[in-house]
């Protein structure tokens, strides 16, 4: 195996045995964290390094990261249409590219670019459109001809014989990929040196109220009291809220994703279709990963129905010829929590002293930064930051959607 | 794959089906009487269980007609598929959560 810079194959570093502390959990924190996946891990840490706030627990009912950031095929962009998107994804994007040096850890982000293809008149309306609009708000983003796909991506195939020729795409060179659990890693590691107990196989299963306001949770491992409680539990949100009194309104949905078995380094960024529903991308050992739309029906199953798999690979196999003699090595899926505008739900809640982080639905992966950054500050100082208060879950009353339907359908 | 039962046509591949979300939400009596709390619960909030699930479905390739589902969302296990109101064994079942 070669070992190489930037998109080349990378051999990873030994296992590390431990991370971090495995504490019992303690009869009460200042603030406790549910879900310790991306969002819970660093809003943890954010709210211990920006804020000072270190008596804090993560609960996480299974294994730490083993959600939907164990699943997810880590795609990091920020070329979304709206300007409240581009302000929190973009910001996301930058803490992306400091976040090695920041966390002191290897996350391998690779800067190698993401088309999104366009194989209608009307996909390159809305490509062209969106990239105006990307470039407004200072996302690096162009849109670029079949032939320069093919710069980009030589393995495509451009011809016009196939079922949805590729017509154009937009092109954002600074988007890429980070290996997922190491991005978990990282922020559990300086979160629990910060003092943050990460406390696993513990469920919440009811809170504990002093009228309005939230005091504690009861968990499988006891009660704990609590000062405030941040919900960062991705498709199992709205079982929780349920259990404090309020609904949110996400849909779980069951959403796969699958990888190949390793290859040589044949594709060089991150391509993504809406249309013909697959986005493809070759890990750092060298597997190919993709993914496609969410399965329609709602579910906790954490796995989905083999024809939207074959519907995924009869598009790949399409656009790419060449993955017609690899093989699946393995499938798997996550639970996503969806909303009707495709955006996020971040802020304050009907309960005093609960927060709420959900709604990043099919790409929350590229938020987790960013989010964590902002839900910080939302929980530290009881009001929400700046880049998520138009993710109140009162846009759903006012009628201020942020409907990223275009960037974020299938995409992620 | 799930293998639903259309009420009209037998059990055939999820394939030919269309999935329609929530079953029995009605349409406001009094649509110029809601606030706007109230219109945004009947537009954009629907119940999300883990658990038993009643659900609409419509045969899309098929008869294209709508039916009811009782689904398990944990499992997918379809208990039953039935026409009109829900039938009242699944009255009382609103998801463990
Ligand atoms: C197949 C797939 C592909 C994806 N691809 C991308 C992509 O390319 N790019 C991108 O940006 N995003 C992608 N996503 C989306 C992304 O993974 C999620 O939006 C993001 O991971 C959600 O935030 P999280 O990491 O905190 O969620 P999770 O990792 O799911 O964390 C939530 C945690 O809460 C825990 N929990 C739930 N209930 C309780 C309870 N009662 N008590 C205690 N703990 C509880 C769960 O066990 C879980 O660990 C993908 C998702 C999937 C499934
Ligand atoms: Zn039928």
């Amino acid at each position: 195996m070669t070992t190489a810079q930037g998109s080349g194959q990378r051999a990873l570093p030994p296992h590390p045995s431990f991370l971090w502390r495995n504490p019992d959990p303690r009869n009460s924190y200042d603030v406790v964290i549910v879900g310790g996946g991306g969002h819970g891990l660093a809003t943890a840490y954010y709210l211990a390094k920006v804020h000072g706030i270190t008596n804090v627990a993560v609960l996480e009912r299974g294994w730490l990261a083993g959600g939907n950031m164990a699943r997810n095929t880590t795609i990091i962009r920020s070329n979304y249409l709206w300007d409240e998107s581009a302000a929190i994804y973009e910001k996301s994007l930058k803490l992306w590219e400091g976040l090695e040096d920041e966390l002191g850890y290897d996350i391998f982000f690779s800067q190698r670019g993401v088309l999104n293809l366009a194989h209608t008149l009307q996909d390159q309306r809305d490509s062209v459109r969106r990239v105006e609009a990307n470039r407004l708000n200072g996302v690096d983003a162009e849109y670029i001809s079949p032939e320069q796909v093919k710069e980009v991506c030589p393995i495509i195939n451009i011809s016009q014989d196939i079922r949805y020729p590729v017509m154009g795409a937009t092109y954002q060179p600074r988007a890429g990929i980070a290996k997922h659990d190491w991005v978990a890693w990282g922020y559990a590691r300086r979160a629990s040196e910060l003092g943050v107990d990460l406390i696993q196989n513990c469920e919440v299963t009811g809170f504990d109220m002093d009228g309005d306001r939230v005091v504690g949770v009861r968990t499988t491992r006891g009660n704990i009291k609590a000062g405030r409680v941040a919900l960062a539990a991705a498709g199992h949100t709205s079982t929780l809220t349920e259990l404090a009194g309020f609904r949110v309104p996400i849909q779980s949905h069951p959403l796969q994703a699958l990888v190949s078995e390793l290859h040589e380094m044949i594709h060089p960024t991150v391509v993504m279709s809406n249309h013909v529903h697959v986005y493809v991308s070759q890990a750092h050992k060298g597997e190919l990963v993709m993914g496609a739309g969410v399965d329609s029906y709602n579910g906790y199953g954490q796995r989905g129905s083999f024809h939207v798999i074959e519907h995924q690979m009869s598009a790949a196999v399409e656009l790419f010829p060449a993955f017609s003699r690899a093989h699946l090595l393995r499938t798997w899926g996550g639970i996503v929590d969806v909303t009707l505008d495709a955006s996020p739900i971040m802020g304050l809640t009907p309960v005093d002293g609960m927060y709420v982080d959900c709604g990043w639905g099919t790409g929350g992966f590229k938020a987790v930064p960013g989010a964590g950054f902002a839900f910080a500050h939302t929980i530290a100082n009881n009001e929400p930051h700046e880049l998520n208060r138009p993710y109140s879950l009162e846009r759903f009353v006012t009628g201020e959607l942020i409907d990223e339907h275009g960037a974020a359908a299938v995409a992620h | 794959m799930l293998m639903i039962e259309c009420p009209h046509c037998g059990v055939r591949p999820e394939g030919e089906f269309t999935y329609g979300g929530q079953a029995h939400v009605p349409y406001p009596e009094d649509p110029q009487a809601l606030t706007d709390e109230e219109w945004a619960q009947y537009l954009f909030y629907r119940d999300n269980p883990k658990g038993t699930f009643r659900e609409r479905w419509v045969h899309s390739a098929g008869c294209r007609k709508w039916f009811n589902a009782i689904r398990d969302t944990r499992t997918y296990d379809i208990t039953s598929t039935y026409l009109g109101a829900a039938p009242a064994e699944a009255n009382s079942t609103q998801g463990a959560q």
